[in-house]
């Protein structure tokens, strides 16, 4: 990861604009799945990218914490475009997507207990010895109060990260909308998850929803990331130093300029910290 | 508490109810609930709206949607590679009460179906006029045309359903008056990008004939029964269209 500052999601909008780039640092992350695919122009355009830049896959339905075996046939198509691309991170959600031969297009919650941390662990084993190298887990949003919990979150993904070797993905903006729907504190959060096993941050923007408003915010990342948010990143930069971190936006596209310019607004504030420890 | 298995089948069970149904789930009666129900169901329709972006521009935002949604409770994603979602869906239509009377729309979902498929098939070598230019008549006679990975063809017998799909993609007004009778339609990926053009029926025929491994000379006798057949002047175009890979069997 050395040498990576923040970067972009990247759509196909802006695959010129991503080939063309050169701001110092820069890598762009893409949905792992929109690439399991056999050939064709969309493979291509990632190729290209990719020989001018650092790239991240994010996968989103590997369905880890599910209490099924993660599908083979999925493993195997992350196992090539790991093999293929090279990637500089690898990572995927501490959720389930997957029950029963369906496919669920969300990143679903379950009760952290003993058994499915087992389960979750063997999950993440699987895929890190199919692909041959140690993935990043990110939290999720939550939208629900579940009850029936052994874990807390943070120390699931501890007891994660330590049995299995992967890494984490601290997401702020899923720590500021779960915060904000269960209840609890983002800040307290955000000072106690583990610096040292995280290797990626990603930062997105929210919207109240349509019924519910401010009482249930939707992790959308179709607008700008919220300026509470920037707080709680600059809270953990200033504790952990500077880590690889994203601007996520998947729906409601701006220009490709706009989403560099706050790009550029994360990077400041991880060469600000690096500027006070040196 | 119920174990993992237990919890995943109650919560997907109250995934794929409906909104208005009360749940027996106190969890599926949390606020929150909704939006993994919105997301979920968003998440599949949209996938549908992407690989089948005529159906959707003919039949209007609302109209895919009641569709769409009715397609996803029957037949759900099983991958999460949405690339290839909605297989079926063109045969769906045609049973759909609410599209009925549109009797062209089941194929042009298999117009858009075949672009998708197109789109994100392997690539491989291209056929090129100059690999024909040592071949004695004899020699073609004999050898089989390979299909390229992302060659697809369609034959529709009464309607001219090519042609609607056509000017829907190029974005061109349905001003002229359809002929109303058959077409076939190539697509195919010769440079990168996926292109379409129509085809005599016999050329289908014989597209048909080579991918299931026939020779050239055999396949040219399978579409010679076919309307367009002629002689096969119509080779270098599909040629040219980017519809073989290579050749194979030469002597």
């Amino acid at each position: 990861m050395a040498g990576l500052t923040a970067g972009i999601g990247l759509k196909p909008e802006h695959y010129d604009d991503a080939l063309r780039c050169r701001s110092a640092g820069v890598w762009f992350e893409v949905h792992a799945e929109n690439y399991m695919i056999e050939g064709g122009p969309r493979r291509n355009w990632l190729e290209a990218v990719r020989r001018e830049h650092p790239l991240s896959l994010h996968g989103v339905s590997l369905s880890l914490a599910g209490s099924e075996p993660v599908d083979p046939v999925a493993v195997a198509g992350l196992a090539r475009l790991v093999r293929e691309l090279e990637p500089a991170l690898v990572s995927e959600h501490l959720a389930w997507s997957r029950f029963d031969g369906s496919y669920f297009p969300d990143l679903l919650p379950f009760p952290r207990t003993a058994e499915a941390l087992k389960q979750i662990c063997a999950n993440v084993s699987r895929v890190q010895d199919a692909i041959g190298r140690s993935i990043a887990i990110e939290n999720p949003s939550h939208y629900l109060v579940l009850e029936g919990h052994d874990f807390e979150e943070i120390e699931f993904l501890t007891h994660l990260a330590r049995r299995t070797g992967c890494s984490l993905l601290l997401d702020i903006n899923n720590v500021f909308v779960s915060a904000r729907n269960t209840g609890t504190s983002a800040e307290r959060y955000v000072d106690a998850f583990p610096a040292d096993h995280v290797v990626e941050v990603h930062l997105a923007g929210h919207r109240p929803d349509p019924t519910h408003g401010q009482r249930l915010l939707i992790d959308s990342h179709d607008t700008a990331v919220a300026p509470e948010v920037w707080s709680l990143f600059e809270r953990l930069v200033a504790r952990a130093g500077p880590r690889p971190t994203l601007i996520e936006r998947d729906a409601e596209l701006p220009a490709f300029d706009v989403l560099m310019a706050e790009r550029d607004q994360a990077d400041r504030r991880l060469l600000l910290r690096e500027a006070k420890v040196a | 508490m119920p174990g993992l298995r237990d919890f995943q089948a109650r919560f997907a069970r109250d995934l794929w109810s409906r909104e208005d149904c009360s749940s027996t789930s106190p969890l599926a009666n949390q606020p929150g609930f909704s939006v993994y129900r919105n997301t979920v169901m968003a998440g599949c329709v949209d996938a549908l709206a992407a690989n089948y972006p005529t159906v959707h521009q003919l039949v209007g935002v609302d109209c895919f949607g009641d569709a769409a949604t009715a397609f996803v409770r029957k037949f759900p994603p099983t991958s999460g590679v949405l690339a290839g979602y909605g297989q079926g869906f063109a045969t769906f239509l045609s049973s759909f009460d609410a599209v009925a009377e549109l009797e062209y729309l089941p194929g042009v979902a298999m117009l858009d179906r075949i672009w998708t498929e197109s789109h994100f098939a392997a690539d491989d070598t291209v056929l090129k006029p100059t690999d024909l230019a040592r071949l004695t008549p004899e020699g073609l006679s004999r050898t089989r045309f390979v299909l390229h990975p992302a060659a697809r063809w369609q034959t529709f017998e009464t309607m001219p359903i090519y042609t609607l799909w056509q000017r829907h993609r190029d974005g061109l007004p349905l001003d002229v008056e359809l002929d109303w009778r058959g077409e076939s339609a190539l697509v195919t990926r010769p440079a990168g990008a996926v292109a379409w053009t129509a085809i005599p029926h016999a050329v289908a025929v014989f597209l048909s004939s080579s991918a299931s491994g026939k020779r050239f000379d055999q396949a040219m006798d399978d579409a010679a029964t076919a309307d367009g057949a002629d002689d096969a002047s119509w080779l270098p175009a599909l040629i040219h269209a980017g519809a073989f890979a290579r050749l194979e069997g030469r002597p």
